[in-house]
Parts: C-alpha cells; structure tokens; sequence
C-alpha cells in the first residue's frame, strides 16, 4: 500500500529565508490560494522525497511568535495547532533558521516545542554563515534543544539533500510518538525566560565571529544616510519607472497588436452577427485589454521581489516611515502606493505586509488615486488632442508638464484623503508602531525570484479569465443590446442599453461638461479604464475603434470644447472606474461596505474636480 | 555583561543619539504613548530581541524628528520608532 501523503509545514520568522527553501523544494509544483475567510496567501507546494514519499509542503507566513498578533500570525499558530478550519495537521514542522541570525528562531522553536507536534529545525543559509566565520555545533544544537538540526543551502543545488534524507527518516517513525500539546499563549515572563534559554543556549552551542558583515554596514552607511538615503530611494523610484513604461512598451504593443490581429481573424471567419461581435468586441478585445498589461505586472513584481530579496524593502520603510507618516500612513504601506502607479489592483494586494487593520484600510482607500497604467491611454489620447506640444519656459514641454501634474495631483490627493481619514473616522486612534527587522543584505536568488513572478502572473491572468472576462461579457451586453432597428444609419451603440443609461445620466453629468457619448464611454470604461478611449471610437462611429486612437483624437479635438478635455482629464484623476480594483478592495476587506466607501468617495472628488475645472475652464474663455 | 555599564546613567534608547552604544537594563513599556498596550509592546520588543543583557548601538536615523532609529541589537538590526524605543531602558 503506498503510504498516504505527508504533511509539512514552513515555519519562521520573517526573512528566514523560507520562501526560498519552499522554492528549492517544490519548484514550481506550487499552488496559491486563499484560507477561507481571510485574505491570507496560502502557499501549497509538492515534491518526492528520495524514498518516494509523496509529500505535501505549506509555506507559513512569517512569526516572531504564536501569539498571533495580525491574521497571517493567527493563520501559522492555528495551522502548526491543527486548528486551521479544512487544514490537516502538520505531520511534521520544520523551524526555519537563517544561519546567521539564530535568537529569534531558537526563541520560536522552543514555543513551539510545547505544541507537541514533531520537529526539526533547519539551519538554512548555512553557507553565508560558515562565511561569515560562524561556527554552529549541530550535534551539540540538537542535544540541547531536543529537536533533530539539519543545515541547508536552499539556493545551491543538492542543498537540502541532507533535509530530505530525514524527513523520510523521521517520518518512517513518526506514529510511534505521539506527543501532547501544552502550548498556551506566553506571559511575558515566560517570553522573557524563553528567550534566556535561547540566548543560553546559543552561546552554548554556536561560536560568533568578532567581526559583523561588512558589506551590510557599507551599504547601509550611504542607504539609510538621512539625504542620500532618499536621494538612493528617489533613484531608484526612477529606474524602476523607466522600467515599468519604457521597456514594458514593446512587448505591450506587441500583444496589443497580436489582440488585434486575433480579432480580426474573428472578424474576417465569422458572419457578421452576434457571436461575431461577442467574440471580437467582448472577448477578445476586452479580455485582451486587460491582458495587456501583463508585461508592466511582471516587471513592477520583478523589482518588487528583487528589493524584497536583496533586503532594500525594510529600508524603504525606514526611510518613509516619517515622510508618509505626516499624512497619517505607515512606513510599509509605501511598496503598495508604489505598486499602485502600475496597477491598483496588485498595490491592494501588496497591503497584506502591513499589519495593523487599520494602518491597511487607510491604504486600500487611497492606493486607487495613484495613476496607475490604465489612465494613460486615455490622459495620452486627450492631451495629444487638445493640449499643445509647445516648450514653456524654453525647456519643458506643456505635454509632459500637464501628465506630471495628473500624476502630482493623484498623490496629493491620496495624501489628504489619507490625513482626513485618520483625523476625522479614525480619531481616537494613535499611530501603529513601526517595528521592523532590517535584514542584512542578501544576492538575490534569481530561481526564486522566477517562481516568484510567474505566480504573480499567473494569478494575474486567473484574474482576467474570471472576473474581468465577466465583466466584460456584461458590458459588452449593455452595448450590444438592444439591436439597432433594420436600416438604421447610426452606430449600434445609440440604440444599446449603455446609450440609454448615458443618456439617462447626461442631465447630471452637463455641470461638468459631458455629452451622453462620454456618458456612454464611462461604462465600458467601468470594466477598465482605457477601454473608454476604444468606447469613444465606437459612439463616434470611427471606423477601426482603438488602433484608430489618432483619429479618435482628431474628431475629439472637433467634437468637445477644451474646458470638457480638461474636465475629463480632472474626473479620470478620481473616478472610480475600475470594476477589478472594486472587486478586489471588496476581496481584501473582505466588505462591501468599504468597497462603497471607496466607490462613493471616489466618485464625489471626481464630480468635485471636474466641475471645478469645466467652470473654471469655461470662465477663462475655453468653453 | 552589564557590569562596565552600571555606572553610567539610565536612559531611554528613544532619546539616544546616534552612534550610542549601551546594554540593556530593564524595559519599561508604561507611558511611552505608543499605540500598543503596555504589555503587547513588551512582548513584542522582546520577541525582536530587546532582552535585558542585549548590546544596543543606535546604527541610523530618519530624517525627520531623527525618526526612526535602526538599532543594532547583537547580531540583528531592528528599525524602531523612537516612541516605542522610551520603553527600553539602556546604559
């Protein structure tokens, strides 16, 4: 009879270095999901131990301790406690460590002795250790601690060799000892005690070298400078934006072109007719708009993980801590503002690194009103349109100076609504506390970072498959339906329901200078913002829809008034017009009535702004 | 450890400037204004490794308000904000 799967769970304290031995020992045999409930990443991964044992490996979030302080610390101490709800208990936990850095890890592993539940600590990053010139006596180790010790080096290959002989070791004789659990949460006497023991047993057992890491203490003397510490940060900011849209751009095309072609093969095979049209304009041209932005998610991840790797992200933190912190925002909720310039959707995601609720919420908010990728097409088509390509001042182009005040205007606005949330719903409430390990510096593994990626991308493309793709089938409806009566000489679009919501609307949207064909354009754009550039072309009947986009700018520059350009460009800083980031704010609060929230005061800046701005612009004669 | 240390005077690492080093005497987690309870930070300060013995040296600071500090404590380098830090007793 084969025997039945084996059950291990990762766990340690962040920067352990566990994701990396999860790496070495799965590949790419992984599955992410969610634990019902919370938004916890859950992180499944598979592999064969040298005597054939089919085993089973979940990668833990990161703990100093089982006390459970935030929801990802509360999922690892009920996971290792066999209470997790649909989790089977693990048959065996392996502590990570990195080598050279022990106390915090001997201190978890004792607590977690008292769950009973069979052990063995991994003594990863072995090699940076035995370079460093520390020396650890495993034999010695494991007498003590009452737990076999292993070392690995999950970034070599062969690393974990010695791990995966005894795993099958001990789990040849694992039913024989069932222990009991006498874990409960610590005093802070017993914290303080457990971590003597720890300390005791550390300089029982493990020889430091005299002298630190150099290298760390180096770059940190000019990365955490005060000034060049920012400057560094700034510097970076920028490559990794020369990044995101100058290298992303070929490859984006290239798809987008590729989209295209696609559809009119659509177009070209089948009759004309609703299926063709469904295919061509809902699935194809919808989906497709979407997936476009592939390119942009891998190389802002890429970045992302490099930092995270390297050991620069908690630097960052460190160095926005005060900065952000002024306007009411704490120093990790930076990397998901950041993210956000790419795409909202995974910079909410990324909000899962700051633990306080609150400190999350008050980011989740505000991260829609950074200008994320899916603004440009539409900020590029009206600018081109209507604002002159003349230098001012005998340097800067007026273009540019216009998209670098959209984007100005997004952070200072994220900002304020940051500072007037905590002083007005959150007002009794103080500042989290900014605690965090700065790790030394690492190489990045780049295996890692590779599997890294392609999860990211690929829960990407889930995303465009399900939600978006079922979006886009609803919009395409609204615009599709009901068909134009035979012989009609104007687009299908005037006859559709999203015409008839249009023009519904129009009465309120003529303070702020819209017609009913920007009306229309707003619901596909609801789906994803550029698709409204695709919308305007349909409504005004251009042929060729999006590749036409110059056209589109040129029957545009006929058709609105310069005072309704900058008033669309003002409504596109703050409307909510993203179905995919409201679903996901609604996944990661886990409420709709956040998700309103951010629709709701999304929506009123946006009308706010852009009636301040037709008004004004029809004042100084633009109208 | 501590033993070169008693002579100097007690105080908070939150008010220590850069380049101080000392060695931990108690932690005090009552009054410092942080957001936490008394006994969450104590814990939590703890579990970073701020154990009574442990070698401090105050590595960098923020720009503003010289806010946070990175303190080197042993081994480990920990980013903290200087409230949290009253709660640490040094020498």
């Amino acid at each position: 009879m084969e025997a039945p799967l084996l059950h291990l769970a990762l766990v340690g304290t962040p920067n352990s270095g566990k994701t990396s031995l999860f790496n070495a020992l799965t590949g790419s045999r992984q599955k992410v999901a969610n634990y019902p409930g919370v938004t916890v990443e859950r992180k499944e991964g598979f592999f064969v131990t040298p005597l054939g044992r089919q085993v089973s490996v979940v990668d833990l979030p990161g703990t100093y301790s089982l006390r459970g302080r935030s929801p990802d610390e509360e999922i690892t101490r009920d996971f290792v406690l066999g209470k997790a709800s649909g989790e089977a208990t693990p048959d065996l936990v392996l502590c990570v460590a990195d080598s050279t850095n022990l106390r915090l890890t001997i201190r978890l592993l004792l607590e977690l002795k008292r769950t009973g539940r069979p052990m063995i600590l991994v003594l990863n990053m072995f090699d940076i250790a035995s370079r460093r010139g520390i020396s650890v006596d495993v034999e010695r180790l494991a007498k003590e601690l009452g737990v076999p010790v292993v070392t690995s080096i999950a970034v070599r290959k062969g690393g974990t060799a010695d791990l995966l002989n005894l795993t099958d070791e001990i789990s040849a004789k694992l039913a024989a000892e069932p222990q009991e659990n006498t874990w409960r949460a610590l005093s802070v006497a017993e914290l303080r005690a457990t971590q003597r023991e720890a300390d005791r047993i550390i300089t029982d057992c493990v020889s430091l070298p005299s002298r630190p890491d150099t290298w760390t203490a180096r770059i940190d003397a000019v990365v955490l400078h005060p000034v060049g510490g920012l400057v560094v940060l700034a510097a970076i900011l920028f490559v990794m934006f020369q990044a995101v849209f100058a290298w992303a751009q070929p490859l984006m095309e290239l798809l987008n072109s590729g989209f295209d072609a696609l559809g009119e093969f659509v177009h070209a095979t089948l009759p004309a007719g609703l299926l063709q049209s469904f295919l061509q304009n809902g699935v194809i041209s919808g989906v497709g708009s979407v997936i476009v932005f592939l390119p942009q998610i891998i190389i802002i991840f890429l970045f992302i993980l490099l930092l995270e790797d390297f050991g620069y992200m908690a630097r960052a933190a460190f160095l926005m801590d005060r900065i952000m912190g002024g306007a009411g925002l704490h120093g990790r909720a930076f990397i998901p503002l950041l993210s956000s310039f790419a795409c909202a959707i995974p910079g909410i995601m990324a909000t899962r690194v700051i633990d306080n609720k609150r400190d999350r919420l008050t980011t989740i908010l505000i991260a829609p009103l950074m200008t994320c990728s899916a603004r440009i097409p539409v900020y590029t088509l009206i600018i081109s349109a209507f604002i002159p390509a003349k230098d001012v001042w005998g340097f800067i182009n007026l273009q540019g100076l216009v998209m670098f005040g959209l984007y100005a205007t997004g952070i200072v606005s994220a900002l304020a609504v940051s500072f007037l949330i905590k002083f007005f719903m959150l007002r009794d409430y103080a500042p989290a506390p900014f605690m965090l390990e700065l790790p030394d510096y690492k190489m990045p593994r780049l295996k890692s970072i590779a599997i890294g990626v392609t999860t990211r991308a690929k829960m990407f493309l889930h995303r465009a498959g399900t939600t978006i793709f079922s979006m886009m089938v609803l919009i395409w409806f609204l615009a599709s339906f009901p068909q134009p009566p035979a012989g009609a000489t104007e687009p299908a679009i005037d006859f559709s329901l999203a015409a008839i919501i249009g023009k519904a609307i129009e009465p309120l949207l003529a303070p702020v200078g819209f017609n009913w064909q920007i009306a229309v354009a707003l619901i596909p754009g609801m789906a994803a913002r550029e698709v409204a550039v695709a919308a305007l072309g349909t409504v005004y009947a251009i042929e060729g829809g999006k590749e036409a986009a110059e056209q589109i700018g040129q029957v545009l520059a006929t058709k609105w008034s310069l005072a309704t350009a900058l008033s669309m460009l003002a409504w596109y800083i703050f409307a909510p017009q993203c179905a995919s980031t409201l679903a996901v704010i609604r996944r990661e609060t886990g409420s709709w009535v956040w998700m309103a929230t951010t629709f709701g005061y999304m929506l009123v800046l946006a009308y706010a702004a852009s009636l301040v701005t037709y008004n004004v612009a029809v004042a100084l004669g633009a109208g | 450890m501590t033993d070169t240390h008693d002579t100097r005077p007690h105080l908070p690492l939150g008010l220590a400037q850069r380049g101080y080093t000392g060695v931990i005497q108690h932690l005090s987690a009552k009054d410092t204004g942080s957001a936490l309870s008394d006994i969450e930070l104590e814990s939590r300060l703890i579990e970073l490794g701020f154990v009574e013995g442990a070698r401090v040296e105050v590595l960098h600071e923020g720009l503003v308000g010289r806010d946070p500090i990175a303190v080197r404590v042993d081994n480990i380098t920990i980013a903290v904000r200087r409230r949290e830090a009253m709660a640490i007793i040094v020498a």
